[in-house]
């Protein structure tokens, strides 16, 4: 297609999310145009875009030329055509995504001045795993398609300016040059508007500076544990020698969750029960037998039962982040209250065995207390009542060991690490399965007992496949279909055809 | 109280001869309202059209003075009739709604009003809602104009040709004694530009004048021999008489060169995207100044058979660029052609797409489709456009709407999904509004959607002996007609059918326009007739009111009770909870001027801990609210995202109440936050942070001397 280079007329496309300002953000740049002898005309499509549906403010400027009396009025467009966009500005880093799959990101013409922070949509957010996009694709993907890209978080960069995302994003347009306007044009919109001056003046300043200099965000690499206490030495001193180095990291984060959790022989049968894995482990793929037992076991043994809920709500390190996160002032309070729907079955696993176990089976033992437990339960934490009956709750750690959960979980495990020791001699990538199916345990109650049921599914899958060629393939697209869907849809569906394969 | 106050701006509308309106689409319409004497205005909201409707409301008080009537009508019906003020009197009036759903509400009054014919200029404006802004069926309003013989004006999307074609169209409507509907798409509704303005003008005579000296005559009334008599007075008399005034006044344009072998007819609300690609295509600039004949209809309907001959003799083919379909324009011209003996060729829809907005890219397209035919050597160099990036596709996620941080709406539909978990699932016939939003993820509830305030109506099929069909209705569209075709239908029938009725004190999808059961204040209408009292009048006696729908265990109880109540006849709930925008917007700067000047304010919001989550997300499953959101797991171990609530939490609870009756996890957590506290209240806090400290701080050293 031909276009004339040389034009007079800059067209701009904002990409925005509902809420975002983005309707703020063209009608400064409007009038922007209009005070600094330009022609310009906005067009949007409101509506149900406005609650939280992505959204174009489409602004098209004409230099406007010395009244000749002949002359008409520009004829603007009202939308924005593929390949005929000079600026996107784009409030969310897959909203730039989007600009650049409509066509409206050209490398011959495009400026693209896009937020890098995320704001998940809902198909991200409601997958039971991990439904996040890959945001490196839209970034590598908006430095080949765009003549120039400016791209910084410019949601924190508003939080720290204490300002809002549509004056940073004034301040980039600004800072980016690509209208032909200096800045102060752009400071006198905001001072005109008349609204909140000062704190869209201080977005707008990070905004030009950052759009001048985008500080790349170094991401900040954990260091290995170290340890603080002389159980923790002797234990780290034992993983050293014990295990192989690709799986030190892990199992270090693992003894300190457990020594928290419980105390340090619980992460000492920890290293146990790991070493048994690691045993049978043929070293290939840098041991990553052992590598993911360390991180599944850890979580397993960590499993949340009542005693460790109540044990985490009463604790000062959360009394001291909810207090930063309410960013309440000196002279406000905070009070906390948890949402907490103990049911009968989560009382009797911190019971005694025998005594948890006869509640649960006795039928009208267990119908006359489920009264006591069928509402969810409004718990001030910040009051003394609740704090103290939490603390007891937690107290009961000493005692854990001889709950009827931990009886069961311990159980479960053997199982789980016998079954996966027991395959890694022949196959250690499907032995690799076996250990990753506890990410399917997660939860509580109904939602817990859904993944325990896939979980043990899977297992006895694994049994059945031992000895075929593509076995852990196999057994890994299960534990993908696990995590596909709540219903179990995708999971029953699998199943069903691999249990149609072993009866064929 | 509106989305959107435009008090601020109706003040444009005062300005006098010879002074620069700049502004948006909807406010220079109303300009052109005022400038063009009318007497009354009135129209139900609905995109693109609220935005008028609220200007309307805004600018009462300026209509008030001018002794110009507003009414805000109960539906388009309801707006359609308000016309009948034209029939006897010299009265112009203006009404407004979104089409094509409002033509179709309103379209028994218009079929009358069309017949009967008018004396005083009568204005429908109506915002097309195609398109990519569209949120309804894709139709033409153009079919209502041709068989009704209203005449269709769809003017150049710049503010002088659309205040041109406001006060041009009361002259047409007057010369023609027909209704004149004024289409604008949505973006021409919001589109800014200048126009010099005129002073406003009082009509010369008033509603209320007209109402002291009332007029009668026979012959305008639908009624057997009058009606036929109008059919031949719409062919024979006012038919003629427009296109003698379309013509005569200039209404149409003319663009480009006068003689060439080839041209293009355009409807005038795509003039600019038309002028784009051919600009793209180097045969126009910035000014219009194209390099073809083009003939740009700001009057889709009637044609003026002159024009079209003169522009297409001696023409090897035209292209007619007509959106929508089916496409009436190019059936037209091509029999006006063939009675005139013009072998021009007629291009049209054999190359442009048949369905689907005509966008920039799509008339590119088609200009450069029509130039290889017919002009080669004009055709533009076609680059091939850039292979989508399949990869990229898949990593940018769709944004279905969804309901707003807060909606008392989402806790209905948790509820409801939980219902469904017990009783397996559902027929949901659903309705028009925010609670539409319930079909989309996470909630994936609702099997049709039939219209506005028809939920109820959309179940009355279903009367099985088992399981109850669930019926949804907004409180707007219970207004608009739910009571009569949902409750009232229900209650004649013995339909056993549960009906939801969504009431958040507004029509809250259109922008928060006040209705009859509002709870605000209004000084110009009667607010506060509750919804309950309506539905016992019309005769039902299972009703229950939750007057908090973010209590989801009662949302959940009741509607199970419904399901299962042996009770016969319709069950109906009326869920009450303010819209949470409209809320927000009110409460804030009350609170924020409470707390400046030292009132005790509590303001809440949730969070979650971290540490007990466990990844799984169920609670956005059950909710899909936009604060309610995910983030990398703080914990090395965990691999899936943590869930986590930002800033944006306005405290409504709905996701702590959805994790208490579902039997979630323990990780919801209230934060109250209270400001400038009572001198006691302070006191026992800090006691209570005393005691709770020490003993927290023995628990921390007990946790240190274990730890690693």
């Amino acid at each position: 297609m031909t276009r004339a280079t040389e034009r007079d007329r800059i067209t701009l496309a904002i990409m925005a999310l509902g809420g975002q300002g983005g309707g703020v953000l063209a009608n400064w740049i409007l009038d922007v145009a209009n005070a600094n002898g330009y022609v310009a005309q906005g067009t949007s499509v409101p509506g149900v875009a406005q609650r939280t549906g992505a959204t174009i403010y489409y602004i098209e400027m004409m230099k406007s030329l010395a009244t000749s009396g002949n002359q008409s009025d520009p004829v603007l467009a009202m939308m924005p055509a593929p390949g005929d966009v000079d600026i996107v500005v784009a409030s969310e880093l897959m909203e730039a995504g989007r600009a650049i799959l409509r066509g409206f990101v050209t490398e011959d013409r495009t400026t693209l001045i896009g937020s890098t922070h995320r704001i998940y949509a809902i198909s991200e957010k409601s997958a039971p795993g991990n439904g996040i996009s890959a945001s490196e694709r839209i970034i590598d993907a908006a430095k080949q398609r765009a003549a120039r890209f400016i791209g910084f978080d410019m949601e924190q960069a508003a939080s720290d300016a204490g300002s809002v995302i549509s004056s940073v994003m004034l301040g980039a347009l600004a800072g980016s040059k690509a209208l032909p306007f200096p800045r102060d044009a752009f400071a006198e919109a905001i001072r005109r508007s008349g609204k909140a001056i000062e704190a869209n003046l201080s977005g707008f300043e990070a905004g030009i500076s950052l759009a001048r200099d985008p500080q790349v965000s170094s991401r900040t690499h954990t260091a290995p544990l170290r340890p603080t206490s002389t159980a923790g030495r002797s234990l780290a001193e034992a993983i050293e020698t014990m295990l192989p180095e690709s799986a030190r990291p892990i199992a270090l984060e693992g003894v300190a969750r457990l020594m928290d959790y419980q105390d340090r022989q619980y992460a000492e049968l920890y290293l146990d029960l790991l070493d048994r894995i690691y045993q049978c482990d043929d070293g290939s793929e840098d041991w990553r037998l052992t590598q993911v037992t360390a991180r599944h076991l850890a979580l397993w043994m960590a499993y949340e039962d009542t005693i460790r809920v109540a044990d985490l709500k009463v604790r000062a390190s959360r009394s001291r982040r909810i207090a930063e996160e309410s960013r309440a002032g000196n002279d406000q309070l905070v009070r906390v209250t948890d949402y907490l729907h103990p049911r009968i079955e989560e009382v009797c696993d911190i019971l005694p065995r025998a005594l948890g176990s006869a509640i649960l089976n006795g039928k009208v033992l267990r119908s006359v207390l489920n009264r006591f437990f069928s509402g969810g339960r409004h718990v001030e934490t910040t009051r003394l009542r609740w704090y103290f009956a939490l603390r007891f709750i937690a107290s009961l750690r000493r005692w854990r060991r001889g709950t009827l959960r931990y009886t069961t979980e311990m159980d479960r495990i053997e199982a789980w690490l016998d079954l996966a020791a027991d395959i890694a001699s022949e196959d250690s990538a499907l032995a690799i399965e076996v250990i990753n199916a506890q990410r399917l345990l997660k939860g509580y109650s109904d939602t817990f007992e859904r993944g325990f049921a896939r979980f043990e599914a899977i297992q006895q899958l694994a049994r059945g496949l031992r000895g075929k060629p593509d076995a852990a393939s196999r057994l890994r697209t299960l534990n993908e279909a696990a995590l596909a869907d709540e219903e179990g849809k995708a999971f029953d569906y699998a199943l069903a055809e691999e249990c149609n394969d072993a009866a064929a | 109280m509106a989305e959107r106050s435009f008090a601020k701006e109706v003040e444009k509308l005062r300005l006098a001869d010879g002074e620069t309106f700049e502004g948006e689409g909807i406010l220079a319409v109303t300009k052109g309202l005022l400038q063009a004497g009318v007497a009354y205005v009135g129209g139900y909201q609905g995109s693109p059209i609220s935005h008028l409707m609220d200007v309307f409301a805004d600018a009462d008080p300026l209509l008030r003075e001018l002794g110009v009537h507003f009414e805000a009508n109960a539906s388009e019906a309801a707006a359609a009739a308000m016309l009948a003020a034209s029939v006897n009197y010299p009265l112009r009036g203006a009404v407004a709604w979104k089409s094509v759903v409002g033509t179709n509400v309103a379209s028994d009054a218009l079929s009358n009003i069309a017949s009967g014919g008018v004396t005083g200029g009568a204005l429908i404006i109506v915002g097309e809602d195609y398109g990519e802004g569209s949120s309804i069926m894709q139709e033409r309003t153009h079919a209502f104009a041709m068989k009704s013989q209203m005449w269709l004006l769809d003017p150049r999307p710049n503010l002088p040709s659309i205040v041109a074609m406001v006060e041009k169209g009361f002259e047409l409507s007057e010369v023609s004694n027909t209704p004149v509907m004024l289409e604008l798409r949505v973006r021409a509704c919001h589109v800014t530009g200048s126009f010099v303005a005129k002073d406003n003008v009082r009509p010369a005579m008033t509603v209320g004048e007209a109402a002291a000296n009332p007029k009668r005559d026979t012959n305008r009334i639908v009624l057997p021999p009058a009606n036929f008599a109008h059919e031949h007075e719409k062919i024979e008399r006012r038919w003629p008489a427009a296109v003698n005034f379309v013509r005569d006044s200039h209404l149409n344009e003319w663009f480009g060169p006068e003689r060439d072998e080839i041209g293009i007819i355009v409807q005038g609300g795509l003039f600019n995207t038309l002028n784009r690609a051919l600009e793209l295509s180097g045969l126009s600039d910035g000014y219009g100044s194209a390099q073809l004949p083009i003939y740009c209809l700001n009057v889709t309907y009637p044609l003026v058979p002159e024009e079209v001959t003169t522009f297409c003799r001696g023409k090897k083919a035209v292209l007619i660029v007509e959106e929508g379909q089916p496409e009436f324009i190019e059936h037209e011209l091509n029999t006006m052609l063939r009675r005139a003996g013009i072998d021009t060729c007629i291009v049209g829809k054999d190359i442009l797409p048949r369905a689907g907005e005509y966008t920039g890219q799509v008339l590119c397209d088609g200009v450069a489709t029509f130039l290889d035919k017919w002009s080669p050597e004009r055709a533009p160099d076609r680059s091939m456009p850039a292979p989508t990036d399949t990869e990229l596709a898949k990593e940018v996620p769709p944004r279905p709407a969804g309901f707003c941080t807060g909606c008392p709406e989402r806790p209905i539909f948790s509820a409801m999904k939980l219902v469904q978990r017990e009783l397996g699932e559902l027929h949901v016939s659903a309705d028009i509004g925010c609670h539409l939003f319930s079909i989309l993820p996470p909630f994936h509830i609702g099997n049709t959607t039939m219209g506005y305030g028809l939920g109820t109506a959309g179940a009355s099929a279903f009367k099985p002996a088992g399981r109850r069909a669930v019926a949804m209705m907004g409180d707007g569209g219970f207004w608009h007609n739910g009571l009569t075709s949902g409750i009232g239908n229900a209650v004649f029938n013995k339909d056993d059918t549960v009906t939801i009725i969504v009431d958040n004190g507004y029509s809250a999808a259109t922008g928060g326009q006040d209705i009859l059961s509002s709870r605000a204040d209004n000084p110009r209408r009667k607010t506060k007739n509750p919804i309950e009292r309506a539905v016992r009048g019309m005769g039902v006696n299972w009703v229950r009111s939750i007057n908090r729908t973010y209590d989801v265990t009662a949302m959940r109880d009741t509607l199970k009770e419904a399901l299962t109540s042996r009770e016969a006849g319709p069950k109906v709930i009326v869920a009450s909870s303010e819209c949470m925008l409209n809320l927000q917007r009110r409460e804030k700067p009350l609170r924020a001027r409470a707390e400046k000047e030292g009132r005790r304010v509590v303001r809440d919001r949730f969070g979650i801990d971290p540490e007990t989550c466990t990844g799984d997300h169920a609670c956005i499953r059950l909710s899909g609210c936009p604060s309610l959101s995910v983030r990398q797991n703080p914990d090395p171990l965990r691999q899936d995202p943590v869930t986590h609530i930002d800033q944006s939490c306005v405290g409504c609870g709905n996701c702590g109440e959805v994790s208490h009756a579902a039997v979630l996890c323990p990780s919801f957590y209230r934060t109250r936050i209270v400001s400038n506290p009572g001198a006691f209240e302070r006191l026992l806090d800090s006691l209570r942070r005393r005691i709770i400290g020490w003993f927290q701080m023995q628990h921390e050293r007990a946790i240190a001397a274990r730890a690693f």
